[in-house]
């Protein structure tokens, strides 16, 4: 009889290009937590996280805010004395979260995220202001007018783009892109 | 003159074109040339990773491929894009399978990854291959009496790339000390500013940008230098909100490694985008007759 992918196994299939030792060789030390920078706006902290997913707790997992916290400094991956890589460990369950549309009501990353690559599929560079959609709304009033404050700040000392910037050959990099995702036609 | 393929990265265009001001004029000063890479694109930052990996190596390979065809190493300035082209070149080089695969999506712009380049971040250029001591040498205005707090972030030293110390670096400071500026003991130099977390989780990041300014002017900093666009401008962008959301008195400039370096060379300091900033490093450096 076939046996069900353990969410522990599941999580390590989409670590396939992490260089990190297995989530199993996890101590629970807590090194990671002790050092990483925004464990106080996390739900769980990345030891208690890495102890849920190998105890299976999938739907605790998928729902908590802390690999969409996760700001990228690879403080912990650095400090880990198993060698795992935790960073790439929070990328894979973004991913996943995206994939399932499974995450956290309200959070701003995977909108974000979706928005980013969105694009650069069209123009091959960033453009802040349309990066901007993606969360300016979500704001109370509070925070989108200091956002609207220091926006007009940056225009006023020629720090925002006005246009949006595009590389010479689109049409090539799109056909890249579309070699490693299949996006149909969207544009 | 040595000659790199320079990768701006889409933030120095316009947010933090200061940054590619200096970095041209510095260079220039110390005899490197740094060549705008021909039609580069995003380096996908962290978003890209967030939807599928071999996507974000794909954005990453093509810029490779075209400092390849130039056969120039590649030189980044922001510490964001530095991470991505320097993983995105190990792992391609490492793993022959994911290599042939972004090699067909490459193929579509008539490119080709084979893995012959280096990629290096601007502070690493002035350390290693121009060297501390023909900095030295080119001072005219050593910025004595400077106090400045030399922040590393993130990703010029994370993940590790090879053997080198990320816990207890010190180029930072020694890069200041040849220009003549004090380096201030920052206990917080390597902890991380938020990066866009600023944008997808507010609150988290305006307390850890508190954390890191406050540390600064606790350790007796007049400016903080950075090495990241992305750095700079959540450090000094938004002081305003940081002091809104916690009633605090925060104003201390933020400037670019290569600003301080440039002045220290004598380069007038317009042409090093000062006074773009939102918090004017003006008053600091006229205490230091800059």
């Amino acid at each position: 009889m076939a046996e069900r992918l353990s969410f522990s196994d599941e999580v390590s299939n989409l670590l396939y290009a992490a260089h990190g030792n297995p989530l199993t060789t996890c101590i629970q030390c807590g090194t990671c937590s002790g050092t990483c920078p925004v464990v106080p706006y996390m739900d769980h902290t990345p030891r208690r996280l890495i102890g849920m997913i190998t105890a299976g707790l999938k739907e605790e997992v998928m729902a908590s805010n802390t690999y969409w916290s996760c700001a990228s400094c690879y403080h912990c991956n650095v400090r880990c004395p198993q060698g795992i890589d935790i960073a790439e460990l929070m990328y894979a369950l973004k991913r996943l979260s995206i994939w399932r549309a499974q995450h956290k009501e309200g959070l701003i990353g995977p909108v974000f995220s979706e928005t980013f690559v969105k694009t650069i599929f069209k123009s091959g560079r960033s453009y802040e202001p349309v990066l901007a959609t993606s969360y300016l709304f979500t704001f109370g009033v509070q925070e989108f007018l200091q956002e609207a404050q220091t926006a007009t700040s940056l225009m006023l000392k020629g720090r925002l783009p006005v246009l949006p910037p595009r590389i010479k050959r689109l049409d090539n990099f799109g056909r890249m892109l579309r070699r490693i995702i299949p996006m149909g036609d969207a544009k | 003159m040595k000659e790199y393929a320079y990768y701006p990265g889409c933030s120095v265009e316009k947010m933090a074109l200061s940054y590619h001001m200096s970095a041209m004029e510095t260079t220039r000063a110390l005899g490197i040339q740094l060549k705008e890479l021909e039609d580069w694109n995003c380096c996908g930052t962290t978003a890209y990773f967030h939807v599928d990996q071999i996507l974000s190596h794909a954005l990453c390979a093509r810029n490779l491929a075209i400092a390849e065809r130039e056969k120039l190493d590649l030189v980044a300035v922001c510490a964001g894009c530095y991470k991505n082209l320097y993983f995105a070149n190990a792992h391609l080089k490492n793993d022959p399978d994911l290599a042939e695969h972004v090699n067909v999506a490459l193929s579509e712009d008539q490119l080709n990854f084979a893995g012959t380049i280096a990629v290096r971040h601007l502070i690493e250029v002035f350390i290693q291959d121009v060297g501390l001591e023909a900095i030295q040498a080119k001072v005219s205005h050593p910025l004595t009496g400077l106090h400045v707090a030399p922040y590393y972030g993130c990703q010029i030293l994370r993940p590790r790339k090879d053997h080198e110390d990320v816990e207890q670096p010190r180029f930072f400071e020694d890069l200041l000390t040849a220009i003549g500026a004090t380096a201030v003991e920052y206990p917080d130099r390597l902890r991380c500013c938020g990066s866009s977390l600023l944008l997808t989780s507010r609150p988290a990041a305006l307390g850890m940008l508190r954390t890191l300014l406050q540390s600064a002017v606790d350790s007796g900093a007049a400016v903080i230098a950075t090495a990241c666009p992305l750095c700079q401008v959540n450090l000094e962008c938004y002081q305003n909100q940081v002091n809104h959301e916690f009633g605090t008195d925060l104003s201390i400039p933020v400037l670019y490694f290569t600003q301080l370096v440039g002045l220290a060379l004598g380069i007038p300091p317009d042409k090093l985008g000062i006074g773009k900033e939102l918090v004017l490093p003006t008053p600091v450096l006229s205490s230091v007759g800059r």
